[in-house]
């Protein structure tokens, strides 16, 4: 590990100017993905600047009949939370779905937004990775890419998103909010992660120094009828192969809301927009499910080895779909 | 070279105040281990994969070889070394005693550490993954194998000791004895 100065920063200004005054530093929240990069130096800032004890932390009422989540909310808590349960138990689940309960003890929401891909060859200093070190290349194309991704990759870059939680905000249309040096600003989660393109260095649409305060979930978007499934090579304790987060509403046998998110599949959580508007309006059947699914996947480009993943997601989204009817 | 790579901490370990004065990459673990000279902790995968160096900060049970020690500062720490208290091993100890929940030992003192934390977040009615319904309006879930296999999930046992791991946990979850 490289040194590295650390502050604790006393307030969000605090912090925001005290990353903004040192082009190496970053904000330490929980540090289970940071500290695991700066171990095997794939990370090395030259400051940490800690804001787990920023007054962030904490479920809130939104006007809306929504919640909000301060940033620095912990896994635990913000799954543990009985209104998040209550109003959208698929971010309760996605968010128990991963790593382990440590883990989940300290790891906080804004850090797991923006957690780093667990592909290999990013995590190993020795090996190219347009990710790492842009214009190197990017070995996972030809070479190990079994759980990399089958949507939306570029030839720059086949690294999937490895959040759990971030699947269920997206299904959510949950909004990121922040602070930065430029003013206060909100990105929806549909558009806060970039298309791959050919930055795939480039990940979120976040501000130069911006500090995420707080997500916040819609309350039209609330739906005690919503699971997380999630697909992986263990039982537990393990990234996912593919995961499904949806919610649907069926009046009279028909589909009156529905919204289903993709993991383990792309770049980002995969709204999967197509299959919804094809069952919006129509009947709530399994038959129509798997047709819905299919027709989303249409849009997949498997690579060599994980052509798996796409029959894995259509049969997912069919079955959690068939679960929520 | 930076400047101030080195910060002063503050740590309550088994209810004795240390201040060290520590590089800041130093660990939580190593700190613990090589600096307070606690080795219940383990090093085995030092990535957050295994559990071994699992202690409670603040009451939590979390993974302290990805905690800096310089981030725990002002924190109280409980290492398998304090669960014991008066001379007498705690419930959870004496169960895994009395049932075997062990062979090597390696990962016992991280599997002792996460049984007391995670005995406290399912009386605090927290669900988990193999949780049915995680509705808040329900009775919390039951815990039964599946239950205690999932929560414990954190920490392998290279030995292979489950069996008798989650016997252990469900033993002295029976008995209420949920501090430990
Ligand atoms: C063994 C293991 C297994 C795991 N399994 C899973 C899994 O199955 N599913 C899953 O989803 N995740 C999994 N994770 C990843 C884990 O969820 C993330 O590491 C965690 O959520 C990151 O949160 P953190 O608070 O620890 O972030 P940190 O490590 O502290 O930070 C991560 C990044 O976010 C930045 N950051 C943090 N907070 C803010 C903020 N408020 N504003 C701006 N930037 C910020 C940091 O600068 C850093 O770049 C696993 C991790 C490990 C080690
Ligand atoms: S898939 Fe992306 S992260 Fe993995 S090696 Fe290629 S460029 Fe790097
Ligand atoms: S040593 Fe900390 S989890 Fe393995
Ligand atoms: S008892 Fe040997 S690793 Fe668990």
């Amino acid at each position: 590990m490289k040194e590295f100065a650390y502050r604790r920063a006393t307030g969000v200004r605090d912090a925001l100017a005290l990353v903004a005054a040192d082009p190496g530093a970053r904000y330490l929240a929980g540090g289970t993905n940071l500290v695991d990069l700066m171990k095997v130096e794939v990370e090395a800032p030259t400051r940490l600047v800690d804001v787990r004890h920023l007054p962030l932390g904490g479920v809130g009422e939104a006007p809306d009949g929504g919640l909000v989540i301060g940033a620095t909310t912990t896994n635990s808590d913000a799954a543990a939370d009985p209104r998040v349960r209550r109003r959208f138990p698929a971010l309760s689940q996605a968010i128990l779905a991963g790593a382990s309960g440590q883990l989940r003890n300290m790891a906080t929401v804004g850090g797991n937004l923006l957690q780093r891909t667990r592909c290999a060859y990013f995590a190993d200093p020795a090996a190219p990775c347009n990710k790492r070190v842009p214009g190197s290349g990017c070995p996972a194309v030809a070479r190990e890419h079994h759980n990399h991704a089958v949507l939306g990759w570029s030839e720059q870059c086949v690294a999937t998103h490895a959040s759990d939680m971030a699947v269920a905000l997206a299904a959510f249309d949950a909004v990121v909010r922040y602070e930065s040096p430029g003013g206060a600003g909100e990105i929806p989660l549909a558009e806060f992660y970039l298309p791959v393109g050919r930055t795939p260095h480039l990940e979120t649409a976040l501000p130069p120094g911006a500090l995420i305060t707080a997500v916040a979930l819609p309350g039209a978007a609330a739906s005690p009828r919503s699971r997380y499934r999630k697909v992986r090579e263990r039982a537990s304790y393990a990234f996912a192969t593919v995961s499904v987060a949806a919610s649907l509403d069926v009046h009279d046998g028909a589909v009156r809301d529905v919204r289903i998110a993709l993991g383990g599949v792309a770049s980002k959580p995969w709204r999967a927009r197509v299959a919804e508007s094809a069952l919006r309006g129509g009947p709530a059947t399994a038959e129509r499910f798997r047709a819905a699914a299919a027709e989303e996947l249409s849009a997949a480009r498997p690579l060599r080895d994980n052509g798996y993943k796409v029959t894995l997601a259509r049969n997912l989204i069919a079955a959690v779909l068939s679960e929520l009817v | 070279m930076v400047d101030d790579a080195r910060g002063e901490v503050s740590l309550r370990v088994n209810g004795t105040a240390h201040r060290l004065e520590v590089d800041n990459r130093r660990t939580l673990l190593d700190a613990l281990r090589d600096s307070i000279g606690h080795t219940g902790p383990k090093k085995g995968c030092d990535r957050g994969q295994c559990g071994a160096c699992t202690v409670l900060v603040d009451g939590r049970r979390v993974v302290s070889c990805l905690m800096l020690a310089v981030a725990a500062d002002g924190c109280e720490i409980t290492t398998v070394e304090g669960l014991a208290g008066g001379g007498e091993l705690s419930p959870i100890q004496q169960a895994f005693v009395r049932l075997d929940g062990f062979q090597c030992g390696y990962c016992t003192a991280g599997q002792l550490c996460s049984a007391v934390g995670m005995l406290a977040e399912h009386a605090a009615g927290w669900p988990s993954a193999v949780t049915a319904d995680v509705s808040p309006d329900l009775a919390a879930p039951r815990l039964d194998a599946a239950e205690v296999r999932e929560r414990m999930s954190g920490n392998l046992c290279r030995c292979g000791a489950y069996p008798s791991i989650v016997r252990a946990v469900l033993e002295t979850a029976a008995r209420g004895q949920v501090a430990g």
